[in-house]
């Protein structure tokens, strides 16, 4: 069963993005004491930025706690990430780099909790992203 | 027993090892990693570019970066500090501290720019022109009603996230243009540097400000909702008249608006609220995204329209964290 992952910090960027997605998605925890969540077979992962001007710290602990299994990760086939143009060079560098880390794609990028349009842009390509994923398999 | 009921609070030294909110740490070591000065660019690099401006390009920009520091001057002064009293932990006053701080470093920066490129008559000029253009003017004070003592904490952190995130980028889109052209380069190294702690301020803000809207009643939440969108109106309409005012003769104002109204929503997004604009107001002009962010090209595997992309191997990281 392909499905979708997240974190989202308590500012809720990433949350609000889901939300409006209009599909199941399960979040990685803010919280350390909390379990982390069982992930599906095949899943994608969105996950914002929060590096500093050099680019350091730009993926969160909670993500990173939760790739560092290899269980979970198993099941990883691509990445979107967040973040904010301002940040000039390292907008949504997380992405950028779970996708090296992993050798998965790097599927998308948007601003803070995204715009309309790329909703619709993330909605029809993980619709077509499975799709071609079945066909091939 | 009289005595203990009237004596005033006990001072309290700051314990950043007990953190009532995670967020204010994380955002302080933003901050203070991302610290800069001014003389750390070498704006001088940008002398024999200065000079293939016209007369009326030049004009243009230093009445720009003034208005921008007149912002950065309020912000500074008034707006950083106005917050302070309504922090809701000792952290979050010692961030607003920083943030006060960066701002003046901000003003300070576009001094900077004005003493290595311009004449002093020139940049006198200007400052008498940001003390008397009309729409300067009528943002500064918008702004500055909500920061006035006895004021509504929750509004003064709209405002503040609107000077933040919206108002400041009829003014910045003027060093990205320029950038896109290949003029005043080191200048927009310095403008990016002033975007990046703009961005960390306005989402901190921000965020704070969802933290209290968690706190209060629907009909309170309502509230604040129409005041903020009535707000951005108020801001908006007068940006618009700075902008035609500005961009007329270079003929840049619809560009510069679709810039406005990309920015006023992720202003309202920092303060949790939806869009405003609709997709089609803010198609910005291609080349100042890239000024924004130079090296980061547009992702979009889904439509095959973005930059090429490759599997990557997997590649050790920076951070030291990933244990695989």
């Amino acid at each position: 069963m392909a499905g979708l992952l997240y974190y989202s910090s308590r500012s809720g960027n990433t949350d609000r993005f889901v939300a409006r997605l209009g599909r199941a998605a399960l979040r990685i925890p803010v919280s350390p004491s909390e379990p982390m969540p069982e992930p599906p077979a095949d899943y994608v992962l969105i996950c914002p930025t929060y590096a500093d001007g050099e680019g350091r710290g730009a993926v969160p602990k909670q993500v990173i706690r939760f790739l560092n299994d290899a269980g979970r990760r198993a099941g990883l086939r691509g990445v979107i990430g967040s973040g904010n143009r301002n940040f000039g060079k390292t907008y949504g560098l997380s992405a950028d780099i779970i996708a090296a880390k992993c050798g998965i794609p790097l599927l998308y990028k948007f601003e803070l909790a995204g715009t309309d349009t790329d909703i619709a842009r993330v909605n029809d390509g993980l619709t077509a992203f499975w799709g071609s994923r079945c066909l091939t398999a | 027993m009289k005595d203990t009921i009237n004596a005033p609070a006990v001072p309290r030294a700051i314990n950043w090892n007990r953190l009532q909110d995670d967020k204010d740490l994380e955002v302080w070591n933003r901050l203070t990693v991302n610290f800069w000065l001014p003389e750390k660019v070498p704006l001088s690099n940008d002398v024999p570019s200065w000079a293939t401006l016209t007369p009326e390009e030049q004009r243009l920009t230093i009445r720009v970066f003034t208005g921008l520091t007149l912002l950065d001057t309020i912000q500074n002064a008034v707006g950083a500090p106005a917050m302070m009293p309504d922090a809701q932990t000792p952290h979050e006053e010692a961030v607003l501290t920083n943030i006060a701080f960066m701002e003046a470093v901000h003003a300070r920066s576009y001094s900077s720019i004005f003493s290595t490129l311009c004449s002093t008559r020139e940049v006198d000029e200007a400052f008498r022109w940001s003390d008397e253009n009309p729409h300067l003017q009528a943002k500064a004070r918008a702004i500055l009603g909500t920061y006035a003592p006895g004021a509504d904490p929750l509004k003064r952190k709209v405002a503040s996230v609107f000077l933040e995130s919206f108002l400041f980028y009829s003014g910045f889109y003027l060093p990205m243009y320029w950038s896109s052209r290949a003029k005043l380069t080191n200048t927009a190294d310095l403008i990016r540097l002033i975007i990046r702690d703009e961005a960390v301020h306005g989402y901190y803000i921000g965020y704070k400000f969802q933290r209290a809207m968690e706190r209060e009643t629907a009909e309170r939440r309502q509230e604040l909702k129409d005041y903020a969108f009535g707000l951005l109106f108020e801001l908006y309409e007068i940006e618009g008249h700075y902008t035609e005012e500005l961009y007329d003769d270079l003929g840049l104002t619809e560009e510069v608006k679709s810039f406005l109204h990309y920015n006023a929503n992720k202003a309202l997004q920092n303060l949790g609220f939806e869009a405003l604009f609709p997709p089609e107001a803010c198609e910005v002009n291609p080349a100042i995204l890239a000024a924004l962010s130079p090296d980061s090209e547009n992702h979009d595997f889904f439509s095959g329209s973005g930059s090429s992309y490759v599997i990557g191997r997997a590649v050790a990281t920076e951070d030291d964290d990933w244990d695989f």
